[in-house]
């Protein structure tokens, strides 16, 4: 599904250089929960815009379903960056839009009809649970309600990859708890294959089949989420 | 009283000269500004179309039109002025000098609205698959409308004093009935009338403006 293969980030800074990312490679398959858990610095963040090249790789190559998306042009790229959405930490929702605006958006850029994106739009309210704050404005929800009109909005266009970046980390336990399990459904329901980046174990543990753990640029373990709770907690021991 | 039946006709085509002197060069001064305003900002260091050559020179230019006092400019631009107004007297000229002045101070105002959309947001945009033009007029814009219509609202209080200054140089109105009237040929009510007139212009303008942006802002 998606293949990253030995992608290094540099960033330019006045002193030189700064490498993000260390020649990284990981393969997330289709209907995979991939986690990716790192401090924060560690680079999870530009590793998961690399998958939609939100950030460009100074090298390597990304491909999704086969496809390199680090040698499509601006044109294909943006069509397919429809087929990957993304959600974050801050939800970046638009905020002179209401919520039934937000989730209309993505359909407007994909150029689907008024009609048929105000249907989609209503649909998607209904499975994150917010059908009653269609009129109402992000700047009245609360932070886990705008969170899941951020992954309607992510789903509008029925993607096959949802990427999450910190998507919980700045709501409480509770909260993230039921965001979790919306993201768990999505998953199953819908078929759609969801990298998540966080910093939380918990996150990890809650809903990833799998997990790569990230170190100072570098992907230093991945695997099974199962093999890897087991090394960790015989390093623990 | 008298005095006021006296000169109501010069009051009145006064008032309607300032009025279009004001609304129209705030639409060309908008026409221009905001896509030079949108072109400060997209072009800057990390945004979407990064240009450090253009950004640079943009900045340069608006700079020095910004930091000519109005009066001269009305003055150095005449030649420009009778080229495209065919005169260099009367409110349509004196539109081309205030519209000149304007823009630059228009496309600092766009700048500073722009630049508060928070860059998340732009990102989150980016990622949906907006071209650069979608996020400009999708994004951008429609995010910061409460913040572009306060500075529209400025723009066109500003545009109220430098008309009245333009009008002194001829360019007819207001600013140039209280001149004329009220200060070389000492009639003082005369130019209290006016000064009277200009307040109604700003006070209208500002209430419109704020509650123009209140209504429309849903940030709180």
């Amino acid at each position: 599904m998606i293949r990253i293969e030995n992608i290094s980030k540099m960033y330019k800074t006045k002193t030189g250089g700064f490498l993000a990312l260390d020649n990284v490679s990981l393969n997330v398959e289709k209907g995979d929960i991939y986690g990716v858990i790192g401090l924060s610095g560690a680079g999870k963040s530009t590793l998961v815009r690399c998958i939609n090249l939100l950030e460009r790789p100074t090298e390597g190559k990304v491909f999704i379903e086969g496809q390199e998306i680090t040698a499509m042009d601006e044109k294909d790229l943006r069509k397919i960056r429809q087929s990957l959405g993304m959600i974050f930490q801050d939800f970046n929702l638009l905020m002179q839009r209401n919520v039934l605006d937000n989730i209309k958006f993505p359909l407007e850029i994909a150029k689907t009809d008024k009609k048929t994106a105000e249907k989609r739009a209503e649909d998607l309210l209904k499975l994150v649970g917010l059908e009653e704050k269609s009129n109402s404005y992000p700047a009245q929800l609360s932070g886990g309600q705008k969170q899941r009109v951020a992954i309607a909005r992510a789903l509008a266009n029925n993607p096959k990859v949802l990427l999450c970046d910190e998507a919980t980390s700045a709501l409480d336990p509770v909260t993230t708890l039921s965001i979790l399990n919306l993201l768990k459904d999505i998953n199953e329901k819908l078929g759609v294959t969801i990298i998540i980046i966080t910093h939380e174990m918990k996150v990890v543990e809650t809903i990833c089949n799998k997990v790569a753990v990230i170190e100072s640029a570098r992907i230093v373990k991945d695997g099974l989420t199962k093999d890897l709770i087991n090394h960790f907690e015989e390093v623990n021991q | 009283m008298s005095l006021l039946t006296e000169f109501s006709d010069i009051l009145i085509k006064g008032t309607l000269d300032s009025l279009y002197m004001i609304f129209a060069s705030t639409f060309f001064s908008y026409l221009f500004g905001l896509p030079l305003g949108i072109a400060l900002v997209v072009t800057g260091d990390n945004h979407i179309m990064p240009a450090k050559h253009v950004n640079r020179v943009l900045e340069t230019v608006v700079n020095i039109v910004r930091s000519v006092p109005f009066i001269i400019l009305i003055i150095a631009v005449m030649p420009f002025t009778r080229m495209v107004a065919g005169t260099s007297i009367g409110p349509k000229a004196a539109i081309v000098a205030l519209v000149i002045g304007a823009t630059p101070f228009v496309a600092r105002l766009v700048e500073s609205s722009l630049k508060e959309v928070d860059k998340g947001i732009i990102e989150a945009a980016t990622s949906m698959g907006c071209s650069k033009f979608e996020i400009i007029y999708k994004v951008m814009v429609p995010e910061s409308m409460p913040s572009l219509i306060m500075g529209a609202s400025i723009t066109t209080i500003t545009l109220v004093g430098y008309s009245a200054m333009a009008g002194v140089l001829g360019g007819g109105g207001l600013g140039d009935i209280a001149i004329r009237y009220g200060y070389y040929r000492y009639e003082g009510e005369l130019m209290v009338v006016t000064i009277i007139l200009l307040v109604a212009i700003v006070q209208g303008i500002q209430v419109i403006g704020n509650k123009w942006s209140k209504k429309i802002n849903h940030l709180n």
